[in-house]
């Protein structure tokens, strides 16, 4: 039982941290959230790292790694709130390259894994990516298609996360053959990621804000009501990590559990993302409720993955007739 | 990451499935001595098959389980229903201790009988005026002749009744800084001066002593680690306490998760999606708990120190456990309220969670001061 990173992921880890500390600090975030444009810059330096193609198998032009170093970079994408298309483009090609046909995968994964592509992924009221995407996957009903970008009829929405591009999503496209519900599980681990990233930043603003600043004479991070806040982020971000973590490493190494590990990565992440920004708003006070501080770009993007993840009651109640059903087995 | 055991683990944990399903414990009972027989019978059991301390090392008569091995160890125990042993205070925190600050005779002469269960041991740091507050503890020890008099008082004193050894922090020096002047004894129980009497709890049962103390004797050779260094010898055997036991009660929170959730199948109830999303969400916490600790363990291994998940999920734990038995309160109805019922019970006993072993305020507190890093809270 080892939950550590191995050497080259942890590589991957710092390699990303201090790259997106570097080309992706909170201006920039900024900057393209206010223009309505995301960073080309930062998409180009990715697609040049290789980024997106990071778990698409070496056949289809990727780099061959796994569910848990996607993963990684998806964490450290969240922490940065990044203002990329990458999430979008990285959910239709795991679903490609897990559930679709040989010709579905020659035909799209190059281009997605070198980032020639951008890809989009989602249900028809909401597809991350959508807007200017060039193949979209889209789940309904639990099966899924997916779509040149000539054949969808997408209409951009203007979601309250300005930091990435959405869209409703219609058209017929073509069924992705194989095993859907994993390629959904998959999905799902990687959203998680991303709002494990959301959730560690949001506390580590937090930590570093309420540890500065005064009032009555001591830092109001001094006081129990405020500590005890951040401490209860900590367990909601650790929490989401360990679940995340599972449903990663389950995708790569124990397919037969990745039902389970997915379903609590769904029921754990969203929740935790939306109540820890939110948390780092209140924590924050007056400050944090003007667009002036960064805080609210992590609420946003919080209540747009989780709603990308699905609902956590939903997940929850599934869960709880799955154990009920493994019992009587 | 590789989350599955090593050949060598399932190996462990196929020899001790192996050897519980031949020693079944048989069924928990109810009353409250019978219960303390029960543990103490199994506890003898575990020692003769070399299972009474399976993190202690060999030369002790332990086998030199590694921590994921002994995560194993303990949650196997809880799978198979069996009881904690009656000497899990000796075993889990008095044993380590001393390994670590006891004179070599002092390992002779006190952790066979700890292993074997023949002499029982207890915890007597809290106080009524210092619980949460430790360093302000009143007892005092005064020299004499070659040992040492001791007068005071504790409380929450788990298993006192039943105790040869006292695990004692007391005040040798009253002018010194409040952490200073303290020091660990080993008290012998069976003297006139230590007096016991049972504090009732909301469940009726008494779990818990307060311990009077008027002019107890202690051999200089029951000193542990030096005079004035109490607080640091002390501190090892907090540290021991939250690490072993989390995987017991994890397990145990599980079965009894698994347990309510087959009831409310078998009565239909999981059609309600109410229901259904609250029982999941207890299974998400148990899940994660589990996951959170093994994490833990991860972090001792490879880094030599706990990560921020050790102090997680002893708080993890009593929330979830305390949120189980509301809903099964909830879902059961007025039958889960009936007393001498396990959920009746349980419904009880789960408010003390968040209180034994460090309430969650002070978890908090840890998390923030030492996870954290934040300022420390003020302090008149």
């Amino acid at each position: 039982m080892n939950f550590g990173f191995s050497e080259d992921q942890q590589t991957i880890k710092a390699t990303a941290r201090e790259l997106l500390a570097d080309r992706s600090p909170m201006a920039r975030v900024r900057e393209a959230a206010e223009s309505g444009a995301a960073d080309d810059d930062l998409r180009r330096e990715l697609c040049e790292l290789g980024w997106p193609g990071i778990a698409v198998p070496e056949k289809h032009g990727g780099q061959g790694l796994g569910a848990v170093e996607l993963a990684v970079l998806l964490e450290e994408l969240g922490y940065a709130v990044a203002a990329t298309p990458f999430l979008g483009s990285v959910l239709a090609a795991a679903a490609i390259a897990h559930a679709g046909d040989d010709g579905q995968r020659a035909r799209w994964l190059p281009g997605l894994a070198s980032g020639e592509l951008a890809g989009a992924f989602g249900g028809p009221a909401l597809a991350v990516g959508a807007p200017g995407a060039d193949v979209l996957v889209l789940v309904e009903g639990g099966a899924a298609r997916v779509l040149a970008a000539a054949d969808a009829d997408v209409e951009p929405l203007a979601t309250v996360d300005p930091t990435r591009a959405y869209g409703r999503v219609a058209g017929e496209g073509e069924p992705l053959p194989g095993d859907v519900a994993g390629a959904l599980d998959r999905g799902a681990a990687a959203i998680a990621a991303e709002l494990v990233g959301v959730c560690q930043r949001a506390l580590d603003m937090t930590v570093a804000y309420v540890s500065e600043r005064r009032q009555f004479g001591i830092p109001v991070g001094a006081f129990q009501a405020v500590a005890h806040r951040c401490a209860q982020m900590l367990l909601q971000t650790e929490g989401a990590r360990s679940a995340t973590y599972f449903a990663a490493w389950a995708a790569d190494a124990a397919p037969d559990r990745l039902a389970e590990a997915a379903g609590l990565a769904r029921a754990a992440a969203g929740t935790a993302a939306t109540e820890v920004t939110g948390s780092a708003i209140q924590a924050h006070g007056g400050i944090g409720f003007t667009w002036e501080a960064d805080v609210h770009w992590l609420f946003k993007r919080a209540q747009l993955d989780a709603a990308l993840l699905g609902g956590g009651s939903t997940a929850r109640i599934a869960l709880a007739r799955l154990v009920a059903g493994r019992a009587a087995a | 990451m590789d989350l599955t055991f090593s050949e060598r683990e399932l190996a462990f944990r196929d020899e001790l499935r192996a050897w519980l399903a031949a020693n079944d414990p048989g069924p928990e009972p109810a009353e409250e001595r019978a219960h303390y027989a029960w543990r103490r019978d199994f506890q003898r059991r575990l020692y003769e098959g070399g299972w009474a301390a399976v993190h202690w090392p060999p030369e002790h008569g332990g086998r030199g389980a590694t921590l994921t091995e002994s995560a194993i160890f303990f949650e196997e125990l809880g799978r198979a229903r069996a009881p904690l042993p009656a000497n899990v205070l000796g075993i889990l925190l008095g044993g380590p201790t001393l390994m670590v600050w006891g004179t070599d005779a002092q390992k002779d002469r006190f952790l066979g009988p700890i292993l074997s269960g023949e002499e029982i041991w207890c915890q007597g740091f809290s106080e009524p005026d210092a619980g949460s507050d430790l360093a302000a503890l009143k007892t005092r020890a005064v020299p004499d002749g070659d040992g040492w008099r001791v007068t005071g008082q504790k409380v929450w004193t788990s298993g006192a009744q039943y105790s040869k050894w006292c695990m004692l922090v007391a005040r040798t020096d009253t002018e010194a800084a409040k952490h200073k002047g303290l020091t660990y004894f080993l008290m012998d129980m069976e003297q006139d001066a230590v007096q016991v009497r049972p504090l009732r709890q909301i469940t009726g049962e008494s779990e818990f002593n307060e311990l009077f103390i008027e002019d107890a004797w202690i051999a200089g050779d029951c000193l542990v680690g030096g005079v004035g260094n109490g607080w640091k010898v002390a501190l090892t055997t907090l540290m021991n306490e939250r690490a072993g036991l989390a995987f017991f009660l994890q397990v145990r929170l599980r079965r009894m998760l698994d347990d309510l959730i087959d009831e409310a199948a078998a009565r239909g109830l999981l059609e309600d999606d109410v229901v259904a999303d609250r029982l999941g969400a207890l299974h998400v916490k148990a899940e994660i708990l589990r996951l959170t600790a093994y994490r833990g363990l991860t972090a001792i291994e490879r880094y030599g120190q706990p990560g921020p998940e050790g102090s997680l999920t002893k708080w993890m734990w009593s929330d979830a456990n305390q949120e189980l038995a509301q809903v099964a309160a909830d879902v059961l109805g007025p039958e889960a309220l009936l007393q001498g019922t396990r959920w009746g019970y349980e419904l009880m006993r789960a408010r003390g969670n968040s209180i034994e072993g460090g309430t969650t305020e002070i978890l908090k507190n840890i998390v923030a001061e030492r996870v954290l890093g934040l300022p420390r809270a003020g302090r008149a």
